[in-house]
């Protein structure tokens, strides 16, 4: 799992080269003595390895300002990025918790712990209902940071009730993506939440509104077989992974080396399965487009 | 020649005790006939204690053992005028999933299902039951075909998993089980889905979101193979009996979760060692279901298939 937080052994090797540059540009910065420098001040391009400010990073949407590689962000950057301001996030559902007792080497329940004290929701699916430039819509984003976005009963059932919401505002619902896959941990009851998004999106389709999908780094497994490939438009996010099976597994199927850029955003949309690969600052201004093209007037 | 599992091997040393015997009865020199009762006994005995307690791990074996009956299998035990359609109309034709109109106890189905194959060439043939998308575009064209001519679909799921390769990847393997999972919710007519082996994650759920979804004994359902649950989770490949405890695999697993439907008996010592008996129990079951079926409208078929999965994983 990429971390975009720069290496600290990394950040220590640069430090110590006597004045290096990074120390001066540390020791420039005043309200930071060298003690407490924090490690996420610099984030290290997962594409080009380059050193960034945490801050040019964030205001660039968290996409290199170098090469443009687009990084994971979360539920709360997306809505920001995305909505506009004044947007309600939905409730999340109450799932049953743990339903198969499960355990690997560590108990399902310390697993589900540990991701909610490390991140804001208190599952991989967040939604929110607001407007994009001023039209109304249903926004839901799967964090990769919360188990690997992972889908389970928390993930269905929020995506369900997303689109349900979509139905009563009689609005779009745009579906950010991200995930390896099912969640295993929930065994069957996992797998069984692709026929459950699946029968909600039917629904929404009957309403005559529509869906649209977003495929960010990485959307695989279960989670690509069905709601990630059921909308009316796919867009995705620049090298975004995105696949029904995992590489290796692939590469050992075939033993044989697998083709440039496979699995790749711009390799699905040449595969015809994406429509479009937008960069993310031109995201927000694309939803936008295709929301009012897709709106009825007989609908809205 | 029945293949012996692992964990069949006291009954298979009773077995080759018993022929041993047989032979030397033969010859004519003893009479064993009483010995040789008393072995059966004790094998026919031990062979039902065996199988009265498979653990998930062996089950899952059972599910995959070689010579257990297969999708054509079936089609000559229990089916009659099948006729065979081939074809996604986009790209190909894919073996691994097989489909057409039959006949169920003289009723008309639409009968789709994933062929493993029986041996080396008819394994390669079948691609070892691993669907590529044109397999799935195939399972489309035949629901939809099913519906327009009100047929009821019936579906016999028996596969490791969608098949993972370069080609498929490439033709949409996602697009393909996606919109195979929506036709199934989508089809007007009835639909009745058995797992006669292995459900193997999203490759079985494309043709298995029926409103009634019915397993054999032994068969096995699950997210992720037990050997790929326990290489990601606990890092090593050894734990498979583990995974396969842990995710809940079998039928009566799957009963308790109100994942499936109803559990078709096998014969004893699973269905590979009497495919007959295991068609003829299937045959009914599957007309039984379709039976209760019978007369609902297209609005409640796909009602009911709705709430039966939007139910799932709620409190």
């Amino acid at each position: 799992m990429g971390s975009d937080r720069v290496d600290p052994t990394a950040q220590k090797n640069m430090a110590s080269q006597g004045m290096s540059w990074i120390t001066k540009v540390r020791n420039s910065l005043g309200s930071l003595g060298k003690r407490d420098t924090p490690d996420n001040l610099w984030v290290k391009c997962p594409g080009c390895q380059e050193m960034v400010f945490t801050q040019a990073w964030q205001d660039n949407l968290s996409v290199c300002p170098r090469c443009a590689y687009h990084g994971r962000i979360g539920a709360q950057a997306r809505f920001s990025q995305v909505l506009d301001p004044g947007f309600a996030i939905l409730t999340a559902p109450s799932v049953p918790e743990n339903p198969l007792n499960f355990r690997d080497s560590k108990k399902y329940s310390d697993r589900l712990k540990a991701a909610r004290a490390a991140n804001p929701y208190p599952d991989a699916l967040t939604a929110a209902e607001g407007a994009i430039d001023g039209q109304p819509v249903v926004l839901a984003v799967q964090d990769f940071a919360f188990m690997g976005g992972s889908m389970g009963m928390a993930v269905g059932e929020a995506f369900v009730r997303a689109v349900e919401r979509a139905i009563e505002r009689r609005c779009g619902f745009v579906m950010f993506t991200a995930a390896g896959g099912a969640r295993m941990q929930e065994g069957i009851l996992s797998l069984m939440q692709m026929p459950k998004t699946t029968v909600a999106l039917r629904r929404l389709s009957r309403a005559g509104l529509p869906y649209l999908v977003v495929l960010t780094d990485p959307t695989t497994g279960g989670v690509t077989a069905s709601y990630a490939m059921l909308g009316d438009v796919h867009i995705a996010e620049p090298g975004a992974l995105i696949g029904f099976a995992g590489q290796r597994v692939i590469r050992d199927t075939i033993r044989e080396k697998l083709p440039e850029g496979f699995q790749r955003a711009e390799y699905l949309r040449e595969h015809g399965m994406v429509d479009l690969v937008v960069d993310r600052h031109e995201l927000k201004a694309t939803l936008a487009r295709l929301l009012d093209y897709l709106t009825r007037k007989d609908v809205a | 020649m029945i293949s012996f599992l692992d964990f069949e091997k006291p009954i298979a040393e009773l077995e080759a005790r018993i022929a041993e015997l047989r032979t030397t009865a033969e010859s004519g020199q003893l009479d064993l006939a009483a010995e040789i009762d008393k072995l059966e006994k004790k094998s026919a005995a031990l062979l039902k204690g065996t199988y009265g307690k498979l653990s998930p791990w062996q089950k899952t074996q059972v599910a995959r053992h070689p010579q257990r009956p297969h999708f054509l299998d079936y089609v000559r035990l229990m089916f009659t005028d099948f006729i065979p359609l081939a074809g996604d109309r986009r790209f190909g034709e894919d073996e691994a999933i097989l489909g057409g109109p039959a006949r169920l106890n003289g009723r008309k189905v639409m009968l789709i299902g994933h062929e493993k194959g029986n041996d080396t060439a008819s394994r390669l043939k079948h691609n070892f039951g691993m669907g590529k998308p044109e397999g799935y575009r195939k399972a489309i064209r035949l629901m939809e075909m099913a519906g327009k001519f009100g047929l009821p679909v019936v579906t016999l799921v028996d596969t490791a998993g969608a098949f993972p390769g370069v080609e498929a990847e490439e033709r949409g393997q996602s697009e393909a089980i996606a919109r195979a999972t929506e036709a199934c919710l989508s089809l007007p007519v009835p639909m009745v889905a058995a797992i006669v082996g292995e459900g193997g994650s999203g490759g079985a759920v494309a043709i298995a979101s029926a409103e009634r979804v019915l397993m054999l004994e032994h068969a096995v359902y699950s997210v992720i193979s037990p050997e790929g649950a326990s290489s990601i989770l606990w890092r090593t490949p050894e734990k498979a009996a583990d995974a396969a405890e842990a995710m809940k695999v079998t039928a009566q697993d799957l009963l308790a979760l109100r994942v499936i439907d109803r559990i078709v008996p096998e014969p004893l010592g699973g269905a590979h060692r009497d495919a007959g008996a295991a068609a003829a129990a299937l045959s009914s079951a599957i007309g039984e279901e379709l039976d209760g079926l019978t007369g609902l409208s297209a609005d409640e078929l796909t009602e009911r298939r709705e709430e039966r999965f939007l139910r799932i994983g709620r409190l």
